[in-house]
């Protein structure tokens, strides 16, 4: 068995100042890992570069397709990597907005991803996407209503919906919980967990909360000024840090 | 299928000025199957920290500790992953669950991630349930708003639900009437016969004389602490 994801090296700057430095590891299938960090701290760049919004300066980031084998996504072609973006890959936004189409029906949000990779029979996509709408517990009878008419709660469902109907094998999520009522957190929270489950998907998600990763994360990589300064098993990271910044971070977290 | 050898733990706190304490040198035990051993020792001679060595927990910071094969002490995340998934269960005394979930499914969770059925998977979580007398009212609700009792209930159920060959047990019949006690007796005395090797720590005294064959005093691996 290969990583499904090999990432060596990764480096990217803004000018002088360093987006993100150093970055290497390997992804397994199945594997959730969480990436922490304050504001500033590399986590997003990281991301952009790994997801294949942002082209690293340096490094590699090396992806087990399901065809060729393993392949760096930098020596694509573009038309190759819009379509690993389409169907083995999917990439949640923190704001829904950013990962929806507002002037679309919900049940379009979702059928518009299918037709992207070749299904073309109307009552097929949008049985599809009733299916998958009621799998992230948004009613039947909303699938005609516009995002815009949904809570945050609601679009960000939609817009896992509308990433994961393809069947990918990875997905990048960039605080997926970030915004949304404790309530709702915890609701998306357990979603994410069975769908991860059930689809054997692999993820790599970004947050500054640790609590959510605590939950969704099997293993958690902690970013500091851009580099990874703490990696392992999520529950030793967080239960026994070795780093200093690691153990600020984990003993200030208020209690409740 | 417990071998710990030579197992030390250093904390450095960096906040604090870069503070060491050594809370562990030289720990050494093993467990075979068929076997339950009990840790004891002081409160702070450093039990818990031992058994979240074996489960991974915190970092060993020098020996071994072999558990089915897997060195945990080097062992990469996922393999650690897997121990955990397949081999090694653990009932801690703390709850930690996705709130909203009912009881029934966390109790399920353990094979779910095996690839049991959904069914079957929620089939066994239940008559589990009903054998360690947690109200079936309850089941469909989430365990953050259980008691202390229930909650350690549903904690023992997880463990016990899939038959793993190695598990640790921190406080298992703590805060529980006589009769749950029994039945938690029973589930151990039964994991022993099919040939899981357990290492537990019991404050109840009764209990650990009941189903434990050895005891290992966890003082003995104390560094002197010099003159502070």
């Amino acid at each position: 068995m290969n990583p499904l994801l090999q990432v060596r090296d990764v480096a990217k700057s803004y000018g002088t100042r360093v987006g993100c430095a150093d970055v290497s590891f390997d992804l397994w299938p199945g594997e959730v890992m969480g990436i922490v960090g304050e504001s500033g701290s590399g986590k997003s760049t990281l991301l952009a570069c790994l997801a294949g919004q942002m082209a690293p300066d340096r490094g590699a980031v090396i992806y087990d397709t399901r065809d060729r084998g393993p392949v760096d996504t930098r020596a694509l072609s573009e038309p190759e990597r819009r379509m690993l973006m389409r169907t083995d890959w999917a990439l949640v936004h923190q704001t829904p907005r950013d990962g929806l189409r507002t002037g679309v029906s919900a049940g379009g949000n979702v059928g518009e991803r299918l037709m992207a990779v070749g299904a073309r029979h109307y009552g097929d996509i949008r049985a599809r996407a009733v299916d998958w709408l009621g799998r992230v517990e948004i009613a039947a009878d909303r699938v005609d209503d516009p995002p815009s008419a949904f809570s945050g709660g609601m679009q960000q469902r939609l817009q896992i919906a509308r990433n994961l109907v393809t069947g990918p094998r990875l997905v990048f999520m960039d605080e997926p919980t970030g915004g949304l009522d404790v309530s709702v957190q915890a609701r998306l929270l357990d979603l994410l967990r069975g769908l991860v489950r059930e689809m054997g998907l692999s993820a790599v998600i970004v947050t500054h909360d640790l609590a959510v990763v605590r939950l969704l994360a099997d293993r958690l990589m902690v970013m500091k000024g851009g580099r990874v300064v703490e990696a392992g098993l999520t529950d030793q990271v967080l239960d026994d840090p070795q780093h200093g910044y690691t153990q600020l971070l984990v003993s200030s977290v208020l209690q409740v | 299928m417990i071998e710990v050898e030579g197992l030390g733990k250093r904390f450095v706190l960096h906040n604090q000025g870069g503070t060491v304490i050594e809370v562990m040198a030289g720990a050494h035990l093993r467990v075979a199957c068929g076997e339950c051993v009990a840790l004891t020792g002081a409160s702070g001679a450093g039990k818990s920290t031992l058994m979240r060595m074996i489960h991974g927990n915190y970092r060993a910071t020098e020996g071994r500790i072999i558990v089915a094969g897997v060195d945990v002490a080097r062992a990469e995340p996922r393999e650690i992953i897997a121990l955990r998934r397949e081999r090694l269960g653990h009932v801690s005394q703390f709850l930690r669950v996705v709130p909203r979930v009912p009881a029934r499914e966390v109790v399920a969770e353990p094979l779910l991630a095996l690839g049991v059925g959904q069914g079957e998977a929620l089939a066994r979580a239940e008559a589990l349930m009903a054998r360690l007398n947690i109200p079936r009212a309850l089941w469909s609700l989430s365990p953050t708003t259980f008691s202390g009792g229930e909650q350690q209930r549903v904690n023992i159920a997880r463990g016990f639900v899939h038959a793993f060959p190695v598990l640790l047990l921190d406080e298992p019949t703590a805060s529980l009437d006589p009769g749950n006690r029994e039945v938690v007796l029973s589930l151990i005395g039964e994991a022993k016969a099919r040939g899981a090797a357990i290492l537990g720590i019991f404050h109840d005294a009764e209990a650990r004389a009941r189903v434990c064959d050895r005891e290992v005093d966890v003082g003995a691996f104390t560094p002197a602490r010099g003159a502070a």
